[in-house]
């Protein structure tokens, strides 16, 4: 083995290298910290934030947390309502929901998979507070008691927290409710929704679960739990309360709760209600992602739409064929201005620049809605054609609320990012080249075609990408002139944003349109190559 | 959710230095959300300019009603809601409520008793459709013809857009399934109150999308409440259905010849909700604002400006003329008993349900 080179501090000249050179790499990094963390707080991630929503779903499993449980066990081939147990638990998860107001939020989010769970949340959500009266009632009748908050905080409550309570001096927050080990393992179903109850109190209400008798879901989940165990044992002051309570619980008058919710609405009878609910129970969902290319989950997997729903396919389909029109009229349109450009004098070069800049510093509306007076039926452009006889009155030309409208503005408005790049390329090729090839012989074609145009290549690529990418997220535009044949995938991404509030469909469709552009980018990368887009010199 | 959580601390961050302006709220400021256009000048008029002068709060206008829903639940998300009040329609309103964006009033403890003495609640009655929804104004939509293009016989009844032998040309419809719909149905023969009954059907769907193809080609499809009134002043359309407060001022201060067709106008409200989450100082103030902005002179005061009806139905009798023009502006009222002869009420609930899906259906109907 060589002998190691030191550097003159004694130190391997490899490490100080090294180090040296961490150091230099250090430096980079800090001085483009601010930028980075910029794009990364301002883009980066509201952007992957906003993608995430299309895969969430937790708020059912969030919401209604008892029903999930207990629809696990349903079984849902067998085209009916799930068993009384579901019942108790959504009656149970709704009062909870109803009193932190998420109750409709949940309907809102399944009305997108079927219409009417809207309402169905809603006006059940109105009335779940009477369920469980009838024994709440007889509790009480049994022994008075029962209505005290005293009896349930002393039954439930972990006795650090009734000390906690008292040793509380009144002022701030009391300390949070903490449930007693023992009566979770002996009234399971009671202590989970009383817990449920502590909490909302103390958040939402400020108020104390020792000073407020349960709801009555809570004497819903007592009764289940003493007729599920009917010899159970609670130790204490309380026992003999709970013990006369159980062997009295098998004379109750019973409250049939899934007529109860039949009652609040026919739909809950419907087994497709619950078999949304379950299949969107899960945390996370690929539900989104299949309606946004017109498929949907069904029972029996993953089916199409029905045909009359179908609509994202055709619109992405759209948006690729019209951005790519829209790209080759920018090409048709734009290389002659360039080329002018480029070959001008440099005053009248100037001249021409300005007027390529110029709608550039017009508002976007402005120029659309400009297009619309152009282009409308009774516009500036049919009364020419008419005046001039090129078309007759009664039979005017359809240039705008169709795709036609959509390709003209928007060829209009992106022609500046196409001649640009365009401009910048072909200011470099010499035109010392051309009148080589012309002394050669080749005709003023060739010379362009075989000489002129593969050097301008590069710019043509680097246009077609900025107008291409800029042209399929484009949506005021479509919007405006586009009609109903000429709007775009981004016109129901911004709808769904703004309109559907459907936030998670309208993530899946950026999601897929994000991916088409990074494909076609992967694409055109292997067929062109992206080291030859050249935005100038 | 840890993962969610902590990316939405992180935008949350980036919202809240952005609108770092709006955080500095100070005490005698408060930021009012509303349409824009005619309609803010009418409120700057009659309760902005008003409510200054008496309290000396400023109010910074924002016109962002139309995204209303969506930026709450953005600024809900990210914790600093930088909106005092807020006009929405009442469907806005009432997802607000349901997505817990909104505050919960309780109109006879926080609204002002009408003038003659009725209580809030029964002086705007059924209007409170939602609980978090304080109702301003009845506005319609509503249909308007260019007078010298339908012929000798202009049109009495909203089944002229479905007749193209006696009123050929184009018409413009907006471009959402409510409304049309409900009209194609009516004027395929279907009992006004049997509609939603029928719509509930998937038969009935198909029967109002059959009506509305018969003239599918002849229909410009609008989104902005600017358009008809843009189409029929350029003679674009015959025909268009727009908010009736655009077709007066079409009508009388552009004095366009243009008329009215009221039948089977579709009522609908606007009103104020105070978004959720606002610290106690800012809320009282918010609902200080909507004590006095919505009692009967102001609703009443409103209504000079422009032809919406006044909500509270202590305010009808006190409406006047129209600010500059000197106009009775009653009988350009949606709600005047000549112009709703023939009426229907948005039914709120219905459409909350079958929304998301006839939505779907119709933009792929638009798109076939």
């Amino acid at each position: 083995m060589a002998e190691q080179v030191l550097a003159a501090d004694g130190t391997p000249l490899k490490a100080s290298l090294n180090r040296a050179l961490r150091r230099q790499k250090m430096r980079a990094l800090l001085l483009i910290a601010p930028l980075l963390l910029f794009i990364m707080l301002t883009f980066i991630i509201p952007i992957g934030q906003m993608l995430f929503r299309s895969v969430e779903n937790q708020i059912v499993g969030d919401t209604i947390p008892r029903t999930v449980e207990a629809l696990d066990s349903w079984d849902h081939d067998a085209d009916a309502v799930p068993p009384a147990p579901v019942f108790d638990a959504l009656a149970q998860d709704l009062m909870v929901a109803v009193e932190l107001k998420e109750h409709t939020r949940l309907g809102s989010r399944l009305n997108y998979e079927m219409s009417g769970i809207s309402s169905l949340f809603r006006k059940s959500g109105r009335k779940v507070d009477d369920i469980g009266e009838v024994y709440t009632d007889q509790f009480v009748a049994l022994d008075p008691a029962w209505e005290e908050p005293a009896t349930w905080v002393g039954l439930l409550a972990d006795p650090k927290w009734i000390a906690a309570r008292e040793a509380w001096d009144g002022t701030g927050d009391e300390p949070a409710f903490i449930m007693s080990r023992a009566a979770k393992t002996v009234l399971p179903q009671t202590a989970s929704i009383y817990a449920d109850f502590a909490r909302v109190i103390q958040t939402e209400d400020n108020d104390s679960p020792a000073e407020e008798e349960p709801w009555h879901v809570v004497y819903l989940a007592l009764y289940n739990d003493l007729t599920a165990n009917p010899s159970l044992e609670v130790t204490g002051p309380l026992s003999g309360l709970v013990s006369s309570a159980a062997t009295a619980v098998p004379s109750f008058e019973t409250e049939d709760v899934v007529a109860t919710f039949e009652g609040f609405d026919d739909d809950w009878k419907n087994p497709e209600v619950w078999e949304t609910i379950y299949t969107y129970s899960p945390a996370y969902t690929n539900g989104y992602f299949l309606n946004s290319v017109d498929l949907q989950k069904t029972n029996e997997g993953v089916a199409w739409q029905p045909e009359n729903e179908q609509i994202y396919l055709t619109l992405f389909w759209r948006t690729m064929l019209m951005s790519m029109t829209i790209t080759i009229s920018c090409i048709l349109l734009g290389y002659p201005v360039a080329w002018m450009l480029a070959n001008l004098p440099a005053r009248k070069a100037n001249m021409l620049m300005i007027l390529v800049l110029l709608p550039f510093w017009t508002s976007l509306l402005v120029r659309t809605s400009a297009w619309k007076v152009l282009l409308q039926n009774q516009g500036v452009i049919n009364d020419l054609l008419v005046w001039i006889g090129f078309v007759a009155d009664d039979n005017r030309l359809a240039l705008i609320n169709n795709a036609t409208g959509t390709i003209i503005a928007m060829t209009h408005i992106l022609l500046p990012f196409m001649i640009l790049p365009l401009y910048s390329v072909m200011q470099t090729i010499p035109v010392t080249y051309l009148r080589a090839a012309k002394s050669l012989g080749a005709t003023n074609w060739t010379a362009f075609w075989r000489v002129y145009f593969p050097q301008s290549v590069p710019g043509i690529g680097a246009g077609s990408i900025l107008v291409f990418i800029l042209s399929i997220g484009y949506y005021i535009t479509p919007e405006i002139v586009g009609g109903t044949k000429g709007v775009f995938i981004s016109n129901r991404i911004a709808y769904h944003i703004s309109s559907s509030l459907n936030w998670g469909l309208a993530a899946a469709l950026g999601a897929i349109l994000l991916a088409i552009v990074l494909a076609l980018y992967w694409a055109y990368d292997r067929i062109v190559g992206i080291d030859n887009v050249k935005l100038g010199g | 959710m840890t993962l969610t959580k902590a990316l939405m601390a992180t935008s949350a961050l980036t919202l809240a230095g952005s609108t770092a302006f709006a955080d500095g709220h100070m005490a005698d400021e408060m930021t009012i959300v509303s349409w824009g256009g005619a309609y803010s000048a009418s409120q700057q008029a009659a309760y902005h300019d008003p409510y200054m002068e008496m309290t000396g709060v400023t109010i910074v206008n924002d016109e962002s009603s139309n995204e209303a829903v969506a930026k709450l639940r953005a600024m809900n998300e990210a914790g600093n809601v930088t909106w005092d009040v807020v006009d929405v329609v009442a469907s806005d309103a009432i997802r607000l409520c349901d997505e817990g964006l909104a505050l919960e009033i309780d109109a006879d403890e926080q609204l002002a008793p009408g003038d003659d003495g009725s209580s809030a609640s029964d002086d705007f009655g059924d209007l409170i459709v939602s609980d978090c929804f304080i109702p301003q104004i009845v506005y319609s939509t509503t249909a308007g013809y260019r007078t010298d293009l339908v012929g000798d016989t202009a049109p009495t009844s909203i089944c002229a857009f479905f007749d193209l032998e006696a009123y050929p040309g184009m018409r413009s419809l907006e471009k959402r399934p409510i409304n049309n719909m409900e009209w194609a149905l009516l004027c395929d023969g279907v009992a006004k109150e049997d509609v939603y009954d029928v719509l509930e059907t998937e038969e009935g769907q198909a029967q109002a999308f059959a009506k509305l193809d018969t003239i599918k080609d002849s229909v410009v499809w609008w989104s902005a409440g600017a358009d008809t009134p843009q189409l029929l002043a350029d003679g674009e359309v015959v025909m268009g259905t727009t908010y009736n407060g655009r077709l007066f001022s079409l009508i009388v201060e552009q004095e366009q010849p243009v008329g009215m067709l009221w039948d089977a106008q579709v009522f609908d409200l606007d009103g104020w909700i105070i978004p959720a989450g606002l610290s106690p100082e800012r809320e009282a103030r918010a609902l200080d604002y909507i004590r006095f902005a919505t009692d009967t002179q102001r609703l009443a005061d409103q209504a000079k400006y422009i032809s919406y009806g006044p909500a509270r139905a202590s305010s009808a009798p006190l409406v006047g003329q129209h600010a500059t023009l000197g106009i009775d502006m009653a009988p350009h009222m949606p709600t005047d008993p000549a112009n709703a002869t023939n009426t229907f009420l948005y039914n709120y609930e219905w459409w909350a349900d079958y929304r998301d899906d006839l939505d779907a259906k119709f933009q792929s109907w638009l798109a076939q």
